[in-house]
């Protein structure tokens, strides 16, 4: 009885043309909406889950029921919570024959469970068996699990049921297949080498969906393999001419731009094939230069394929006009409001430069904007930009500045990969030896558990063994000046370990080397490096040996050591630690204090690190020693190969590895693919190993996949079915070895030759820009010195080469005082041109001034906002949402779509891609004076949902305006 | 590649998760936490991309709700931006100017548009007109279903 009556209640809200769930739901959503922390959730929440647990297990429950209940499941999981233990009921869900309980179930199972999960293989069936079905929706729906479900295991069991998809007449369920074959290939490429021809063939379907779709996989192969599938250049150049010509339906169309996704996706895949080939790239020149022309570029889709375009010249091999065009695109982003499209610009300038460095000279002053922007995002770009064009004149200032930015974030991943740069850019363009090692105390210092051991161990070298070619006052000069810098730093707290380890190597080394400190003094500093808090014991290790060497360097010099009190409690403490490698290291200091000097200077002999020491690997210098251990009865030592018993050892351990892998087998040959409908047979077959109905015909190329070196017994079985597969298809033999052409044929050598003809060209471009921009110059004299400065400093270099060694003896450690005669020099030399360099980002700087006007506009209502919801104890958004909105709902579609429409004014249309973006932040001002004249029902729309959830009893009570907005808005 | 897609309001409360990369349900949360509090504290002038460990975020907010999208660091951005406003628009065509609300109650029909515009973390189909037909077939499918269900016969043999 009370079940009818839930399902009563459950009819009439669905006659009311509510949501469609119980009411029960419906509070559920509505109490998690009121939740005032994240606790009080988590409470609801494990209620939730609790009363589902117990009633999911409940016999007889109706399926509809069950259908809600996993949805709420889905819910809980979403939310974060462990919803596991109705896994199983959702698995059972998607046996069921009703689309709608089948679609609930495969939904679910979608989203509960990872590809290794266990439940997997109970799902296994039932996609094979809807795979089949008639209804194309319920094949689909399956099409749709295989995607996320099927693992590299179980591919073998549902891939002839998709290739055979790939021929069904609905467009939808071709689409999906291809994608799942994507999938496929995503997860085992060998699964689907020999059905390369497949996705050549739909790229001719009629269905621009469906071509759009096999792109996805055919980038992947051509990822992997770009010279077997040069042949197709011409086809994807006609694509993407047509789709550019707006050959394809309307439906395609996007924001009045003609299939953008489909041209992204070929201009990318076209860089690829393009990529250091001379021939192919000329076939592609016309279109490229035809989608500069046409591209839109005051909508952001527009722009993107604009982007995706630069990437794409910058790749192939290249062309003067259209670097040309690429450039003046790049600078239009530069020169852009939006911080979206100068991160592109300064990401696109960084692809550009590759090709010709002397394009990034007239955007200097942008990109020091953005160096200097407060969002984060543009400014770790523009790090990135800098390192592609760091030079040996540039890398003091652009390691400083990387230095300075390394310090001040907490990102730990972005840290390691900004010291990891650092290091590279100190390695390779060091100006000198001194400022190398004052950069890299710098990295180590901030960053120093962060960066690799190597980094550690070469810098060590470093100060070891000097450059290698200075001689041998400057290399001492250059140790001293280490052993300074290191007692200096030494003084402040929480060093890291790493670099902790190297000054106390150092120290130990070099520290009473040129006579200026005292040994008490250093040992004394050593000691107190181990008393530090965090000391571990890799660092008390190179302590103790520094103070070893220290003392054996006095002692071998004649000088008696005085036991430090500190130093003596040291060893005191080192010689009852856990750690025996301490243990040790504290008895040879002891020993060595009590020998004399001669035998401490052959112990211990001064600078040893620089010695090469010769392994002798066959242990020569033991012969003797054998020789009478031999004579005195020993056996002799047999070879590791020679032993019988370790031959044993290893035939088991395959023999078990055999075992596995056979038993592998039979659950493969289960699943073998067939490729033809003919051939299904019936599929409950018992698990016997399908491979040996058909003899293995000839183990063609595909055997050799690294299926192959993984499971032998299965390569077997796989390759009989690549067999079978060949003969079917003859198609197939074509297109199907992946392997043998060589690597990269023409390579990208090539790309640096035609550089000259860019530089003329950009050149060209810039004077032009220079000129319109004089005016606006002179109205702006004042634009900071400062970052002219910083500007000659970054990209003066590649102007400026022949000054490169002039300035590098008196170079000051620190980055940013950045040696003044260089900015100077390169304006005395070139007065015009420097002045010109800051001529073309004038109007950035005009318009840094200028956003602050409208952005207050922007943050006002914002303000407004938080006004409304800030004082009352944590805004619940349902209610907030249903009492206002009811009745002054403005219709913010139409003010977004307004924005939408291509503006006359270009400077509108600049914007316009920011205004769309950040429109909600407007609306709440300029909505409510934006008369509907587009989307008329839209107001009643609101109010007939205000109703409904009224109905509902989904009562408001708060008042957070924004929640019922369109989001569109 | 995208890898997952997620739907946070304002207040950092979940409206839609959907992850096309294995990621454990504890990475899960730590991942969604770690977004929002990147996400949300961002001003409104910035770009919609966020660095984030080794990947790249985009995002894009519509009223008080924030899509999300995490892709790999060669993607391009602003066509990833214009997936989530072409999905955004699939929903506004849906269910008729769309809302917060109208996800928090359906967020099993957003699901299912979602399959349909994405599908193994790429886009499986750029025209609105295909995705609105098929998930309007499936409805169709699913009301007269649902009639089948509100018969009294089927009722009694689910009572029983």
């Amino acid at each position: 009885m009370e079940q009818l009556k839930t399902i009563g209640r459950e009819l009439a809200i669905g006659s009311h043309g509510g949501w469609g769930q119980s009411k029960e739901f419906l509070d559920l959503v509505k109490s998690i909406g009121e939740a005032r922390s994240k606790a009080e959730e988590d409470r609801i929440i494990l209620r939730e889950v609790e009363s589902l647990r117990r009633r999911i297990a409940e016999p007889d429950v109706p399926r509809r029921k069950m259908k809600e209940y996993i949805i709420r499941l889905v819910y809980a999981e979403m939310l974060g919570h462990d919803a596991s233990f109705g896994y199983i009921h959702a698995v059972k869900m998607t046996h069921d024959d009703a689309l709608p309980l089948k679609r609930t179930g495969y939904l679910a199972v979608t989203l509960f469970l990872s590809e290794d999960h266990d439940l997997i293989i109970l799902i296994v069936n039932t996609i094979q068996k809807d795979l089949r079905s008639d209804n194309y929706l319920v094949v689909c729906a399956a099409l749709a699990a295989v995607c996320k479900l099927i693992n590299e295991e179980t591919i073998p069991a549902v891939l002839p049921q998709v290739v055979d998809l790939l021929a069904h007449p609905k467009e939808a369920v071709r689409k999906k297949a291809v994608m799942a074959l994507h999938r496929f290939y995503q997860r085992s490429p060998a699964s689907v080498s020999h059905l390369v021809s497949n996705f050549r063939k739909r790229l001719c379907d009629n269905d621009p969906g469906v071509m759009g779709a096999t792109l996805c996989p055919l980038f992947d192969l051509i990822c992997a393999d770009v010279n077997s599938y040069k042949d197709l250049v011409i086809s994807f150049v006609g694509i993407l001419k047509q789709v550019a010509e707006r050959r394809l339906p309307k439906t395609y169309d996007y924001h009045q731009m003609a299939a953008p996704f489909i041209q992204i996706k070929l201009l990318k895949i076209l860089a690829l094939l393009g990529s250091g080939d001379k021939q192919a790239s000329g076939h592609m020149y016309n279109v490229l230069g035809d989608i500069f022309r046409k591209c839109e570029q005051s909508s952001n889709i527009g722009n993107a394929v604009l982007y995706e375009s630069i990437c794409c010249v910058s790749s192939i091999h290249p062309n003067a006009k259209l670097l040309e065009a690429a450039a003046e695109a790049t600078s239009k982003f530069l020169k852009s409001d939006s911080h979206n499209l100068k991160y592109m610009g300064v990401d696109a300038l960084g692809r550009l430069i590759r090709i010709n460095p002397d394009i990034a000279e007239e955007h200097q002053l942008a990109v020091i904007d953005c160096l200097e922007d407060p969002d984060d995002t543009l400014k770790r770009k523009t790090f990135e930009l800098l390192y592609k064009m760091t030079k040996s004149t540039n890398v003091e200032v652009i390691v400083g500045r990387m230095i300075e930015y390394m310090i001040n974030i907490s990102d730990n991943h972005y840290k390691t990969e900004i010291a990891s740069r650092c290091v590279e850019l100190a390695e390779q363009f060091a100006p000198t030896n001194e400022w190398f090692i004052q950069t890299m105390n710098k990295v180590f210092e901030h960053a120093g558990d962060l960066v690799n051991v190597r980094v550690a161990h070469n810098l060590m070298r470093l100060i070891a063994e000097g450059f290698g070619e200075d001689d041998e006052g400057a290399e001492s000069k250059l140790r001293s000046s280490a052993v300074d810098s290191y007692l200096r730093i030494l003084g402040e707290p929480k060093l890291p370990s790493l670099f902790l380890q190297v000054i106390c190597w150092v120290l130990g080394e070099y520290g009473t080397a040129d006579g200026k400190y005292p040994a008490a003094y250093i040992i004394g500093k050593l000691c107190d490096v181990t008393e530090a808090l965090l000391c571990d014991d890799t660092v008390k290790a190179y302590a103790i040996s520094a103070i070893l060497k220290i003392c054996a360097f006095e002692i071998a010099e004649g000088r008696k050591v005085e036991m430090l009190p500190e130093c003596q409690s040291l060893i005191d403490e080192l010689s009852t630690s856990h750690s025996t490698d301490l243990q040790q290291r504290a008895y040879e200091l002891q020993a060595l204090l009590c020998l004399e000097s001669q035998a401490v200077e052959s112990v211990m002999p001064l600078d040893a690190s620089c010695e090469d020491i010769e392994i002798d690997k066959n242990l020569t210098f033991l012969k003797d020693f054998v020789q009478q251990s031999i004579e005195n009865g020993a056996t002799p030592y047999i070879p590791e190969s020679e032993r019988s018993g370790m031959s044993n050892v290893s035939n088991f351990k395959s023999q078990y590895q055999h075992e596995a892998s056979s038993h592998m087998l039979r659950f493969e040959a289960y699943e073998l693919p067939r490729p033809s409908p003919a051939h299904v047979i019936p599929h409950v077959s018992v698990p016997t190993p399908i491979a040996d109905l058909f003899p293995v015909p000839e183990t063609t190329c595909n055997s050799e996949t690294s299926q192959a070196s993984k499971l032998p017994s299965v390569a077997g079985a796989s390759s009989a079915a690549h067999g079978i597969k060949l003969h079917l298809d003859g198609v197939q033999r074509r297109w199907g070895r992946p392997t043998y052409s060589s690597s990269s044929g023409p390579s990208s050598t090539t790309s640096t030759e035609k550089t000259t003809n860019g530089v003329t060209h950009i050149d060209g471009v810039g004077s032009q820009s220079r000129d319109k921009l004089n005016e606006s110059r002179r109205q702006q004299p004042e634009v900071s010195a400062e970052k002219q400065k910083l500007a000659a400093s970054l990209f003066g270099g590649s102007a400026g080469k022949t000054e490169k060694k002039a300035t590098s003896t008196q170079r000051a450690p620190k980055g940013n005082t950045r040696n003044a005669e260089r900015p100077g020099a390169a304006r005395s030399r070139s007065p015009e041109t420097s002045k010109e360099k800051a001529a073309p980002s004038v109007p950035d700087l005009l318009d840094l001034g200028e956003p602050n006007p409208t952005s207050t506009t922007i943050v006002d209502p914002f303000k407004q906002l938080e006004g409304l919801v800030g004082p009352a104890p944590m805004p619940s958004p349902l209610d907030n949402s249903v009492k206002t909105s009811g009745f002054e709902t403005p219709d913010l579609m139409a003010a977004a779509y307004t924005d939408l429409l291509p503006s006359g004014s270009s400077s509108g249309s600049l914007s316009s891609t920011t205004t769309d973006m950040y429109s909600v932040d407007k609306t709440s001002n300029t909505a409510t004076s934006v008369p509907s004249i587009k989307k008329g029902p839209f107001p009643q729309d609101s109010l007939r949902k205000d109703a409904r959830a009224r109905q509902l009893g989904v009562t408001p009570t708060g008042n957070n305006p924004n929640l019922f907005k369109d989001l569109l808005g | 590649m995208i890898h997952f897609v997620i739907l946070i309001s304002r207040q950092g409360k979940v409206r839609l998760t959907k992850w096309y990369s294995p990621y454990q349900q504890k990475e899960r949360s730590t991942v969604i936490r770690e977004l929002s509090g990147l996400i949300l504290s961002r001003g409104p002038k910035l770009c919609n991309f966020v660095e984030w460990k080794g990947y790249k975020v985009v995002y894009r907010r519509y009223a008080s709700l924030y899509f999300c999208m995490c892709i790999d660091p060669d993607d391009n951005e602003l066509e990833i931006l214009e997936i989530i406003h072409h999905f955004v628009e699939i929903l506004d065509r849906y269910f008729g100017s769309v809302c917060e609300l109208d996800l928090i109650f359906n967020f099993h029909k957003a699901y299912y548009i979602l399959d349909e515009i994405l599908i193994a973390g790429e886009l499986q189909e750029s025209s609105k007109k295909a995705v609105a037909r098929l998930i309007a077939a499936q409805d169709s499918l699913v009301e007269t279903a649902k009639e089948e269900a509100g018969s009294i016969s089927n009722m009694i043999s689910q009572a029983i």
